[in-house]
């Protein structure tokens, strides 16, 4: 059997970590958790490790693979050069808690403080409303997030200007828009995002696209349609006079 | 709220754990753009062997003033101070620079190759401070829109040049530069009406979309989006390419080749 060594960043803290090398033997169509499985199994029965789906559905075990933050049962060995050790560290845009498991619960206390969905009344007797199908696949992209926050990971201004308290990340930038576009919903959330969440803060460099396992365009879809309509509002006074003339 | 304390310490710059060629885009990204910079200020600045025949560099896109037969106002303007070197370009191209500039791909793009803000994902940052877009200069980065409006009417002047490339003194032909000139018109309206700001406008503002022509229209605009970074470097270019051969064809160097 082949024999592969993980690289894997162990400690309790974010100042006393330190790299521990173990090599394991690997077969055909094995994962990185699966190799973390079995470090945890042969060698290091203490290893903290999260996980729940193994199917890439939960969002439990986003690491850092080779540096690049990725979800441990999607990442296949056989798409990573095993003539060298594979690194595996935690998430670092979070506290760890211990080895590769970080503590991710800034990110629900950010959800937390973002208005509510808020639908006007239901269009017919029985309750129910009515929506083109066009402007429920819109906002349907970002529901396939699973909440792994890779993205979050990533994003440079979290990562490395640690801006946690000025700015919410592409996730909830991404639900903010998923609210927003939301043809049902009445509510207004541009000031906030403008004011209080940073939208500002990303310079558009789509790290958080890449990442992204459920391959929702973030940048794309998500950010640079909410930052064009903080735009309509607070930087354009030609289309602000339009609107006024023509009552759009 | 945040945990930063217990967090640790930002990646030194140019540090990561990535294993690849994490450099090369951003590289690229430093010397496409950087050779456009340069090649693109001295084309517009020499202010001749823009136009070859029917042809005329996009750069020069629409001569307002100028010496060649496709100046709409005739020679240089009285206006123009005796002292300062009088070039066509400068009249039009900062338009195509701006829109440029301000676009939201580029942006991304230029930040990583030419700020550092990240060199790439997870790369270590040259900077601790950071403004982002939220403050002054780069929340300037939100008139991109107002340019938009000068593209989409220069789309019109290129469309215009493209008609003319093919009215030779001898009456309709088609050559190469022809060829190339109607090439730079597909070009950079594949990047023009990708443009992300175009699609709010005709629709991504509203919460629900537009049915019928505009719909169509959206639907299109969202498909030239998808990938507006090919687009944007396609037609970037392309343009050079354009102006190399007119200014080739120009100065001597190739003749330009007639099909009819
Ligand atoms: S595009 Fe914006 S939100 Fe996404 S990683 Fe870059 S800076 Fe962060
Ligand atoms: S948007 Fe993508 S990367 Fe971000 S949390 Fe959701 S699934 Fe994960
Ligand atoms: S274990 Fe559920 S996403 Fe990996
Ligand atoms: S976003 Fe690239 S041209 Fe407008």
């Amino acid at each position: 059997m082949p024999q592969a060594t993980f690289r894997i960043s162990r400690g309790d803290s974010a100042t006393h970590s330190e790299f521990k090398d173990y090599a394991v033997e690997i077969s055909e169509g094995m994962v990185v958790l699966d190799a973390v499985h079995l470090v945890q199994m042969v060698h290091a029965p203490d290893l903290a490790a999260r996980w729940n789906c193994k199917a890439g559905k939960c969002g439990s075990c986003s690491a850092e693979i080779n540096g690049m933050p990725r979800l441990m049962c999607m990442t296949r060995l056989s798409d990573l050069d095993l003539s060298v050790p594979v690194k595996i560290e935690p998430m670092k845009t979070f506290r760890r808690i211990k080895d590769l498991v970080t503590d991710v619960s800034w990110n629900f206390r950010v959800k937390e403080k973002i208005k509510k969905f808020k639908p006007r009344p239901a269009d017919n007797a029985d309750g129910t409303w009515n929506m083109a199908q066009r402007d429920v696949d819109r906002v349907q992209e970002f529901r396939k997030c699973i909440e792994c926050f890779l993205c979050q990971d990533v994003c440079h201004v979290l990562r490395d200007h640690q801006k946690h308290d000025e700015f919410i990340g592409p996730r909830f930038i991404m639900w903010n828009a998923a609210l927003e576009m939301h043809p049902l919903d009445t509510d207004d959330r541009l000031k906030e995002l403008k004011d209080d969440n940073g939208l500002g803060y990303c310079n558009i460099t789509k790290c958080c696209t890449k990442v992204c396992p459920e391959h929702i365009a973030i940048t794309d879809n998500a950010i640079i349609p909410m930052k064009e309509r903080v735009v309509d509002r607070y930087y354009d006074p030609l289309g602000w006079l339009w609107s006024k003339a023509t009552g759009t | 709220m945040a945990d930063s304390k217990a967090l640790p310490p930002p990646t030194p710059f140019l540090k990561t754990s990535r294993t690849d060629a994490w450099w090369i885009p951003s590289l690229l990204t430093f010397l496409g753009l950087g050779f456009f910079l340069v090649y693109g200020t001295w084309a517009i600045l020499v202010g001749k062997n823009y136009t070859y025949g029917p042809y005329i560099s996009p750069l020069y896109g629409l001569e307002l003033w100028g010496d060649s037969p496709h100046a709409l106002f005739g020679a240089r303007p009285g206006f123009w101070p005796a002292w300062l070197p009088f070039t066509p370009g400068i009249f039009i191209a900062w338009a195509p620079a701006g829109f440029r500039f301000t676009c939201y791909y580029y942006r991304g793009a230029y930040y990583k190759a030419f700020w550092a803000d990240p060199v790439a994902c997870t790369v270590g940052e040259p900077r601790s401070s950071y403004l982002g877009e939220n403050w002054f200069p780069l929340v300037m980065q939100n008139v991109h829109r107002y340019f938009l409006y000068f593209a989409l009417a220069l789309m019109l002047v290129l469309a215009y040049d493209a008609v003319e490339s093919t009215q030779f003194e001898d009456g309709f032909g088609l050559g190469v530069g022809s060829l190339l000139t109607m090439m730079n018109v597909v070009l950079i309206g594949g990047y023009t009406f990708g443009c992300h700001a175009l699609r709010h406008l005709l629709g991504g503002r509203a919460d629900s979309l537009p049915v019928g022509f505009k719909g169509a229209c959206y639907d299109g605009v969202s498909a030239c989006n998808r990938n507006h970074m090919k687009w944007a470097w396609a037609s970037l270019f392309g343009v050079l390419f354009v102006d190399m051969y007119v200014r080739s064809c120009a100065m001597g160097f190739i003749p330009d080749l007639r099909i009819f």
